[in-house]
């Protein structure tokens, strides 16, 4: 019934709003899906770039692309080895 | 130099057959040389939606393997005369041909045809990529539902990988009412969605069903809504800018109701 009334009076709940939201996010999964080469690229960029600033431990480091209900993430778990001493100068 | 297109969607069942088969007939009316071609090999319909199923001898495996010429293997179509249909092999599967000699039927077409118009089968397999390899230009159909438009997206994705040139898209089965109410996606939706031109819209009709039980397609029918729609874009094709179909339906008693209320 509730329903029904938000229905007569409103379109927020439309089927239309919820196909569209639907094909949202079903095409960022879609658009998303990265090939395993492209991944093992990203990961030695992300080495190469992170090394100039910290000592990381390459073999434990994890890239992944995480996908949930509600949106597609870039997960990356990088243990830190050592910190690289600031030498620049600062202000 | 004639212009190959392609007609795909990645869905079944969304009016690519349909499409072809009207689109070619537009073209032909005005005078233009056309060649209608079914790769849906195993699945051939193209036939039964032109009426043309019973002047079939060969077939476009035939032509690909030598056992006939082309000039063998055309129909000619019973309404027009520049309109011709190379039909699709019903005994064979998608493997029966290959993309090299698809590129290869397809730039001989060029040469005879003004536009040569290819139905794609369903899915993204072989028969597709045979369909699509010779192809100047391609028309992607959806209707307005989430599988189709998701489908859609994947297909616009493969044909730009295969550089085939920004693909258009024509949206099919609107059905004004139930846009008019919230309860389907509209052309801006799936516009925004899928980001690509738009060639244009066809309302959801009965006459579509009638003209594909008579075997002729519905832009020679100047009662029919989908035939209008048809008709214009065919007209698109060849260049001409031309305003989309009005496609209001007449209001409901809840549209009379809710505007009395001030709500629309």
């Amino acid at each position: 019934m509730l329903e029904f009334i938000s229905r007569l009076f409103g379109r927020e709940n439309s089927s239309k709003d919820i196909a569209k939201e639907r094909l949202r996010l079903v095409l960022v999964h879609d658009r998303a899906s990265i090939s395993p080469h492209m991944l093992n690229q990203l990961k030695e960029d992300l080495i190469e770039v992170i090394s100039n600033y910290m000592e990381i431990d390459e073999d434990a480091l994890e890239v992944n692309l995480n996908q949930d209900e509600r949106e597609v993430a870039l997960i990356a778990n990088i243990p830190v080895i050592k910190m690289k001493r600031d030498y620049s100068v600062k202000g | 130099m004639g212009e190959v297109i392609v007609v795909t969607s990645g869905k079944g069942g969304v009016g690519k057959t349909t499409t072809t088969a009207n689109i070619g007939t537009g073209l032909a009316s005005k005078g233009l040389k056309v060649v209608l071609v079914d790769t849906d090999i195993g699945l051939r319909n193209l036939d039964v939606v032109m009426g043309l199923e019973n002047r079939i001898v060969y077939d476009i495996v035939d032509v690909t393997n030598g056992t006939c010429r082309l000039k063998q293997a055309l129909i000619k179509d019973k309404r027009f005369e520049s309109l011709y249909l190379l039909p699709a092999a019903q005994t064979k599967d998608k493997t029966a041909v290959t993309q090299e000699q698809m590129k290869k039927l397809s730039d001989e077409l060029k040469k005879e045809f003004d536009f040569a118009i290819i139905d794609c089968p369903a899915g993204i397999e072989q028969g597709f990529r045979n369909a699509i390899v010779g192809a100047d230009r391609a028309i992607v159909v959806t209707t307005p539902e989430v599988s189709a438009v998701r489908d859609a997206d994947r297909i616009i994705g493969l044909l730009e990988a295969q550089e085939i040139a920004s693909p258009r898209l024509i949206i099919n089965r609107i059905r004004p009412h139930m846009v008019k109410r919230g309860d389907m996606m509209d052309i801006s939706d799936i516009l925004d969605i899928l980001a690509i031109d738009l060639l244009g819209v066809i309302p959801d009709d009965d006459s579509i069903v009638v003209s594909t039980n008579r075997g002729e397609p519905a832009i020679m029918d100047h009662s029919s809504h989908a035939g209008e729609a048809y008709r214009r874009i065919t007209r698109r094709i060849q260049g001409e800018e031309v305003p989309l179909m009005n496609l209001d339906a007449p209001d409901g008693f809840m549209d009379k109701l809710k505007r009395f209320f001030g709500m629309n």
